[in-house]
């Protein structure tokens, strides 16, 4: 059973007058376990799809099946339930709440799932350990470096154990060294089990995923299996 | 999420922007602190009015001659026989009743005065020894009517203190003789001045015995009788004594009307009671108009942390959870404000005892309650509609947002 099943994706959307497909029959088969990269130009329909993906967003068309069942057709709370439970979000800019410390940012996802405030703290603390983030747990981000701030927010984003990670250019604010380290932090992660989909404008991050997707005005044009170059190595 | 981590978490979005905090409590905490300090004004004056009332007596029984109705002129009035005459004798058989401590027989007329050749225009007014005791009423210098025989006219006069001054200014009164009408009074006595009081004003009167005064007027029956009660919980008793022992000396008729005090300060209370209610309306709108600030702010604050929605939505909050969030936030906010406002109010009430201290201005605890309760209310009401929007956010749009 595969973890992803598109099929026939339609995303339109009404500006004014005019409807822009975003995504026009988009299929597309991931398994568990896989380390996908997503590239294209702008406007290409790649963070719709990411979005779509990590059900925030509903398609017009098409079936949508997640760990074999059927997810389109949930409710609003049904589907924040497999959000929850079952996915992971990195974004760009971090979204980070800039009141609350690195561990409570971190133990968020565990508050909104009812888990006890005791056990949340034992989680929250073996996750900042993890992440290199121990002596950071009390700061607030604006305390924090850019890569610490990726860190505690991909920290934030496995501390559900979910099946599936959606990162959407999670190094396009950060320097070289730091992208680098981010970028190395979640191919961990995939070697831990974890499918990891990764947005990006960066070759060089696109590269280093096994399989590559290329998208072109709401189209999936390449299909890319490769072997992982490591763009690292020799800058 | 649970309730103690929605509580949690509303805490520290509302003190993560502590100036928007301190103004919306602010604006709150003025609306409830007007609430409590007005109706505590509104019914400090109720108590000190009341207060007024019960210190003119109020274990005391009128008798007036006649059967009044209430409902005014009907068929049935008109064809009662003309009252008998409430005379002394009436008064003097009030006494055998044990409920009733004392009588003062009262007749009010007008007559000139006149003494050095000074002349004005009284009220004289016939009674008894017992009249100061009944009314608590106070004698600046003298002594007042002797204790006699009420069918005894001795030509003895007690006057009020604005006719001591008219007519004698500052020389004593003690002593010297007047004239009233065409008899010669001596003065026993002068009464306190009784200032601005709510009772019957003694300042311009000349009191002398009811004898006296039935031979002034040339009449046989009284204006009224006032009767004491030996306490307040024998009143009802002591009135159908009264009935009683009137019905029986006029041959079986009814025809004496009975007031109590009770009834004129019941009026009082309820009318400022109603005062009060009314006063404190008047402050509930500024709890409205906080309200809505309250809504006005949350909808800021719902603009103001879309992404922090947007992102909490991707987290797998469900919409109820964030609509519960705000909701909670703006509970707390009114709460605050609330009870600051309580605060405040009972401050501001402290500083009215201090500054009037005759007024008893304490605020009633309906008003704090109803104070307390309308900040509440009008804030989770008001917070409703944030709330809702914020639980409604498309979570793309939110997160795009920065």
């Amino acid at each position: 059973m595969a973890l992803i099943e598109l099929g026939g994706i339609e995303r339109i959307f009404t500006l004014g007058d005019s409807q822009v497909h975003a995504l026009q029959s988009v299929a597309l088969r991931v398994e568990a376990g896989e380390y996908l990269s997503v590239m294209g130009p702008s406007g290409s329909g790649k963070s719709t799809l990411l979005n779509l993906l990590g059900l925030l967003d509903r398609p017009n068309a098409g079936r949508y099946h997640l760990e074999g069942r059927d997810v389109t057709t949930l409710d609003a709370d049904e589907q924040a339930a497999v959000r929850r439970e079952r996915i992971g979000f990195v974004f760009q800019s971090f979204h980070l709440v800039a009141r609350l410390s690195a561990a409570e940012n971190v133990a968020l996802p565990l508050m909104l799932a009812g888990v006890p405030a005791a056990e949340r703290h034992a989680r929250v603390s073996a996750a900042l350990r993890d992440f290199g983030l121990e002596d950071r747990a009390g700061h607030r981000p604006d305390q924090l470096s850019g890569g610490q701030r990726q860190r505690v927010a991909i920290a934030r984003a496995t501390i559900m154990r979910p099946a599936l990670l959606l990162a959407d250019e999670p190094t396009g604010n950060l320097d070289r060294a730091t992208g680098q380290e981010v970028t190395r932090l979640l191919e961990e992660l995939n070697a831990g089990g974890v499918t990891l989909i990764v947005v990006t404008h960066d070759p060089a991050m696109g590269a280093r995923a096994r399989r590559c997707i290329r998208m072109e005005d709401g189209r999936i044009v390449d299909d890319l299996r490769q072997t992982p170059a490591d763009t690292f190595a020799n800058p | 999420m649970r309730a103690a981590d929605t509580l949690r978490f509303a805490t520290r979005a509302a003190t993560g922007n502590p100036l928007r905090t301190v103004l919306m409590v602010l604006a709150m905490a003025i609306g409830v602190a007007a609430v409590v300090v007005l109706t505590a004004l509104g019914d400090g004056a109720r108590r000190y009015v009341v207060g007024e009332f019960g210190a003119l007596g109020s274990n005391l029984v009128i008798v007036l001659p006649g059967r009044s109705e209430t409902g005014g002129i009907n068929p049935g009035s008109l064809v009662t026989s003309t009252p008998r005459d409430l005379t002394v004798e009436d008064a003097e058989a009030l006494l055998r009743s044990p409920r009733v401590t004392r009588i003062a027989p009262l007749l009010v007329g007008n007559s000139e005065i006149s003494a050095g050749g000074r002349l004005r225009e009284v009220v004289v007014v016939g009674t008894s020894s017992d009249m100061t005791a009944v009314r608590r009423l106070d004698l600046a210098a003298g002594r007042f009517l002797p204790r006699e025989d009420l069918r005894r006219a001795t030509n003895v006069a007690v006057i009020g203190a604005t006719i001591q001054r008219e007519l004698f200014g500052a020389e004593p009164a003690v002593g010297r003789l007047v004239r009233l009408g065409d008899r010669r009074f001596r003065v026993i006595g002068v009464m306190a001045a009784s200032g601005q009081g709510l009772g019957m004003n003694t300042d311009e009167q000349v009191i002398i015995p009811v004898a006296s005064a039935l031979a002034m007027f040339d009449t046989n029956t009284l204006f009224r009788i006032l009767v004491e009660a030996r306490d307040r919980s024998a009143l009802e008793a002591a009135k159908a004594d009264i009935t009683d022992i009137i019905r029986n000396r006029h041959a079986g008729e009814e025809d004496i009307t009975l007031l109590t005090q009770d009834a004129v300060l019941e009026t009082f209370d309820r009318i400022l009671g109603t005062l009060t209610m009314a006063v404190a309306g008047i402050a509930a709108i500024s709890l409205a108009v906080a309200g809505i600030l309250v809504m006005n702010v949350m909808l800021v604050s719902v603009t103001q942390r879309t992404a922090e929605i947007g992102l909490l939505k991707a987290l797998g909050a469900e919409p109820r959870t964030i609509r519960n969030a705000f909701l909670t936030e703006a509970s707390l906010l009114s709460l605050a404000g609330g009870l600051a406002g309580v605060a405040l109010g009972q401050g501001g009430a402290a500083l009215l005892r201090l500054a009037w201290p005759v007024l008893p201005s304490w605020p009633p605890d309906w008003a704090v309650a109803a104070g307390l309760g309308t900040a509440l209310a009008t804030g989770i009401l008001f917070g409703v509609q944030p709330a809702r929007r914020a639980a409604r956010l498309d979570p793309v749009q939110a997160l795009a947002k920065r």
